[in-house]
């Protein structure tokens, strides 16, 4: 086997104009992050079901629980309670359900088994996920939060607090999202991660106060993550209280539990 | 050899160093890999050197796709040694990974994306893509429009997996069954493409299921079966050596074949299938067209429609491995 001397030349013709000449390379990896961040975020807002999860079902909740008088909040204005229900229910539905499901068909299509021999890092793949959540979420909460202010919310608090609440919030459903995504089959995981989405909303002080529960249902609900979102929500836009640090800590705890489970257990193929 | 490589190039092609042709670029000695009892490679030993196409030959299941997903890094070997491009597949996977292309059975691409994003996305992850819009032009996927990726068509599908394996203008690509599900016109043009590859120094790997793709793209083919290489070589020492070829005539029925066979080679053997028609197996050259013109001859016998069956790659598999290649 030695290189000839007729370069360039087979019995087909004259080629090797020299396009596919390699010139191998990762592009930096701040750009492949934003690229990935990018395309998928894209990918995401086209997406019909998406959608319906994560912004029109929690805006149809928000108008109509708060105009028409179904549950009884306890507060004076319904959206004063609704609205952080709400922003916890769109923290849940981008970081839990869309991504799991999504993340789940994902593996099943083989996106991440081409991905993994792409120049891009797993840890910037995961990077990227992340943050095509949080920008969804931005969107959500901007749009929300407009709907809610047109319905007459005030909300009160320390935005620090709110902003904590969010991203601990966003760790802790991200990680049982992907804990679903990377164990389950596909169609497991996009039955699954409806049925508990659906659970969650109804138990989970979404738009249901807790207190409607009886005391032994209400002291295990009261650990879910996202009984622990809305009420640390409600605590401070509500009722303006400061750092909400034992819902704090029970989504600390649903973060650390479910990114742990996910790293180790997480099945790229 | 067919290979060739375009001189005076070498100053353009990046950082990386692109490997000599002829150097190895994929060495894999003593290969084992297990899956639970079952042993899926068994002892493989594998050399694939630059600026060639080497056409990984095998029954399903013969350890085939196992090998080249240990050489893309996606699994471990149980035991041997495993060096691409000059690193570990697995522990130095950071810098072999922008250095590759990989085209995957199927799938590999976001079911809601249009071919030409994702084509688009794949550059943007490496340093010096290709121009994506002449790639588009030269696989015919334009045709794919808006289309989402689950909606295209199987060959669509199958070019786009093509593209995304050289957008990064990779040294070495593994493209695993590059023209399943290509029609005749597509299946040329990705051949095209792949001495194109050959012409500007990149190397491949492919495995197939199709000995007209080996025998027409490989420098090197190796035939793979139970895990083990069985044979290997170009596809004319491959097609020459083993291999009988057949001669086939039809004439009177009846014809002496034991007085024919004194006067050919030891080994040569002689039949009428039918009546009146004839096949004459062995090592079929000049000289034994001649001598059995000769016999014809001198016994009054018109040989008519006499013909030579070279033996083809599928032949030489079917005699290796005794299993279709198809299934």
């Amino acid at each position: 086997m030695t290189a000839d001397t007729t370069s360039g030349v087979t019995a087909g013709g004259v080629v090797g104009a020299g396009t596919y000449t390699p010139a191998p390379g990762a592009a930096p990896v701040l750009r492949m992050i934003a690229a990935q961040t990018v395309f998928e975020t894209r990918l995401l807002l086209r997406n019909g079901e998406q959608l319906l999860l994560t912004v029109i079902i929690p805006s149809l909740l928000l108008v109509l629980f708060s105009t028409v008088d179904i549950v009884d909040t306890g507060a004076d204005q319904a959206v004063d309670f609704l609205a952080p229900g709400v922003l916890a229910l769109a923290v849940m539905s981008t970081a839990f359900t869309g991504q799991a499901i999504a993340t789940g068909f994902e593996r099943r299509y083989g996106v991440l088994k081409r991905l993994a021999v792409s120049p891009l890092p797993r840890w910037a793949l995961m990077t990227a996920k992340t943050l095509s959540v949080l920008v969804t979420e931005v969107l959500q909460i901007a749009l929300l939060t407009l709907m809610a202010l047109a319905l007459g919310w005030s909300p009160h608090g320390s935005p620090l607090a709110v902003a904590l609440l969010l991203v601990l919030g966003t760790a802790a459903f991200s990680g049982l999202g992907l804990l679903m995504a990377g164990t389950l089959r596909a169609e497991a995981t996009l039955a699954a991660a409806n049925l508990v989405f659906l659970l969650l909303l109804v138990g989970g002080g979404v738009v249901v106060p807790l207190d409607k529960f009886p005391d032994a249902a209400r002291s295990v609900l009261g650990l879910l993550p996202i009984s622990a979102l809305s009420d640390g929500l409600r605590d401070v836009l509500q009722q303006g209280a400061a750092m909400p640090w034992g819902d704090l800590g029970v989504l600390a705890g649903w973060a650390a539990l479910g990114l742990g489970a996910a790293a180790f257990l997480f099945r790229w193929e | 050899m067919r290979s060739s490589f375009p001189g005076g190039s070498l100053s353009d092609r990046g950082p990386a160093a692109v490997p000599v042709p002829g150097e190895p670029v994929v060495e894999v000695h003593g290969l084992v890999k297990r899956y639970g009892a079952r042993t899926a490679v068994n002892g493989l030993d594998l050399v694939v050197r630059a600026g060639t196409v080497t056409a990984v030959l095998g029954p399903n299941g013969a350890g085939k796709t196992t090998t080249i997903e240990i050489c893309e890094g996606y699994r471990r070997a149980d035991a041997g040694t495993v060096r691409v491009l000059g690193l570990d597949p697995v522990t130095e996977a950071a810098r072999l990974r922008p250095r590759i292309g990989v085209m995957l059975q199927s799938g590999g691409v976001y079911s809601g994306a249009r071919a030409d994003e994702m084509l688009r996305h794949m550059a943007r992850l490496h340093a010096r893509p290709l121009d994506v819009d002449t790639l588009i032009e030269r696989l015919g996927l334009g045709d794919c429009g808006r289309t989402p990726y689950r909606r295209l068509s199987g060959g669509q599908q199958q070019r786009l997996a093509l593209a995304l394996a050289v957008v990064g203008r990779p040294e070495l690509v593994f493209l695993d069954e590059p023209t399943a599900g290509l029609d005749p016109q597509a299946r040329r043009s990705a051949w095209e493409l792949v001495r194109e590859l050959r012409a500007d120094g990149v190397t491949a790997v492919l495995t197939t299921h199709f000995m007209d793709e080996a025998e027409e793209l490989a420098d090197d083919v190796v035939i793979i079966d139970a895990g083990r290489v069985i044979a290997q070589g170009s596809p004319e020492e491959l097609c020459r050596g083993g291999a009988e070829n057949t001669l086939r005539f039809t004439g009177r029925p009846g014809l002496d074949l034991g007085s024919l066979l004194k006067a050919l080679p030891d080994g040569t053997a002689a039949a009428e299938l039918t009546s009146g028609a004839y096949r004459i197996s062995g090592s079929v050259d000049p000289q034994l067209l001649a001598t059995v013109a000769s016999w014809c001859a001198q016994h009054g016998v018109m040989p008519d429609g006499i013909s030579v069956e070279r033996h083809t790659l599928e032949d030489v598999f079917l005699e290796l491995t005794g299993k279709e290649l198809r299934s």
